[in-house]
């Protein structure tokens, strides 16, 4: 069934994509969702209403609307600020960027909670002992808070990192590269819609199950040292 | 930004905004539905069941929801079977898959999440009810269910403004959802951050209103716990058995 007509090495550069943009995706999310968790959590009024404010758009609106909205806007942005300088040649920006920076932003919305919520959950003395210790704020943050945030956030994170995995699929409508384009791209040629359609949908669940795989590693990486769950109860 | 072209295009977004509501009350009914049946056969002790069940659940989670669609819309034609079947006049049209689509996803996702709700259900309640001789059936439609539409309701609201949002790839097979219609409408004047950003925000305004409805459902299905707090005496007994116990005897 699954005769690839020789599109075998494209729909693989394609996959290659989906997974770059995941990552710089999760990446970017990963720092946004630190920033945004600890203005949320700061003692600032105007900090934490800017938090409140870019979890409930960012997770209120269709990622689709997002990523469009990021492509054409920031074209149109560019454009504007080429115009004012006197530049009038037409900027074409990088659908890759705008595709990417809407996901990284979406990871972030999602990442803010999971971090907000990690971070609450380490204990004041730990921090008061940190600063009695004289360290800064900014060190105890990153020598006290820090380590142990990733521990308690990475199953949240990890379950945000599968689903952008899915939505890296919607970048393919401004034109990234990415698997479904290149499918779509394949269709077109072979007129055979479903095999490839499919073939794509077992890429993305192959990927799904690596991804889930690498989690546990990290997890169990991340807690060692810890009596297992089990044996707490 | 051009304020003007965003108040004109609110009517047509709103039209746009009928068929988003109209794809997901339709799906978010099936999907429950047909979650239901796939929650107890993945529960099921048998393999015939529990696997078909697993299966699906697997394969609508693991995979892009734009898949999905494309898979339905564009990929059953390439079959001549079902082309010549009587059920092309339905596959055919991009409405009837992208609810197809959404009915089929959501219900996985749901699945899951009354899976975990009728785990939630106490054992001892289920036992308790098998001592009053109740069959299977009654003791799920009069125990297991009721609480765990309870239990499950939280999760599921979240599914259901998901749901609401995944919606919006309705307009990459030509639907005319709200994300369709704002792109139509910038495809003609050119105005695209304009005409995305009031459909965000009409996206907003429905997930607002829902969050709250699920807020007001959920206050209402809980009356026992509400009693439990507003009285006093029953308060008390919430963290001292014994007392309530004792204060009930005199």
């Amino acid at each position: 069934m699954f005769a690839l007509q020789g599109f075998g090495p494209m729909l693989l550069q394609g996959t290659l994509m989906t997974i770059q943009v995941a990552l710089l995706a999760t990446f970017f999310g990963v720092l946004i969702g630190i920033v945004m968790a600890l203005m949320k959590l700061s003692s600032s009024r105007v900090a934490r209403l800017i938090g409140d404010i870019y979890t409930t758009i960012v997770r209120g609106v269709p990622i689709l609307v997002l990523i469009l909205l990021f492509y054409f806007g920031a074209i149109s942005g560019v454009n504007a600020l080429a115009r004012a300088v006197g530049y009038t040649q037409f900027i074409d920006l990088s659908a890759f960027v705008a595709g990417t920076a809407a996901l990284a932003l979406a990871f972030g919305a999602y990442a803010t909670e999971v971090f907000r919520g990690a971070f609450q959950s380490i204990p004041k003395g730990q921090i008061e002992a940190a600063r009695a210790l004289s360290m800064s704020r900014f060190t105890a943050f990153r020598r006290v808070s820090l380590p142990q945030v990733w521990r308690i956030a990475l199953p949240g994170l990890g379950n945000i990192f599968l689903v952008i995995l899915k939505e890296t699929a919607l970048v393919s409508v401004i034109g990234v590269e990415e698997l479904m384009r290149k499918t779509e791209f394949a269709v077109g040629f072979t007129k055979a819609p479903f095999t490839f359609f499919l073939f794509a949908a077992f890429i993305y669940l192959g990927l799904t199950v690596v991804s889930m795989g690498v989690l546990q590693i990290l997890e169990r990486r991340a807690n060692r040292g810890y009596a297992a769950t089990g044996a707490q109860s | 930004m051009n304020w003007q072209v965003m108040i004109d295009s609110i009517p047509r977004l709103l039209g746009g905004a009928a068929v988003t509501l109209q794809l997901v009350t339709l799906a978010a009914l099936a999907g429950f539905a047909i979650a239901l049946v796939v929650a107890l056969a993945r529960l099921n002790r048998n393999p015939l069941l529990w696997m078909p069940a697993f299966g699906f659940i697997f394969y609508f989670r693991g995979t892009p929801l734009l898949v999905q669609i494309f898979l339905i819309y564009y990929g059953l034609s390439q079959f001549p079977e079902v082309r010549d079947s009587a059920l092309w006049p339905i596959l055919r049209e991009p409405w009837w898959c992208a609810l197809l689509a959404f009915t089929l996803n959501t219900s996985a996702y749901t699945a899951e999440i009354m899976r975990g709700a009728i785990q939630a259900v106490p054992r001892g309640q289920i036992e308790a009810a098998m001592a009053t001789g109740m069959s299977p059936l009654t003791r799920m439609r009069r125990v297991v269910l009721p609480q765990a539409l309870r239990i499950g309701l939280p999760a599921y609201s979240n599914e259901v403004i998901l749901l609401v949002k995944a919606s919006s790839l309705a307009s990459t097979v030509t639907l005319m959802d709200l994300t369709g219609v704002a792109r139509t409408i910038s495809s003609v004047n050119y105005m695209p951050v304009e005409l995305l950003s009031m459909a965000a925000l009409i996206y907003l305004a429905i997930n607002f209103m829902l969050t709250r409805l699920f807020k007001l459902i959920e206050y209402q299905i809980s009356g026992e716990r509400r009693a439990a707090v507003r009285d006093p005496l029953m308060a008390a007994g919430l963290h001292n058995p014994e007392a309530l116990q004792k204060a009930e005897l005199k």
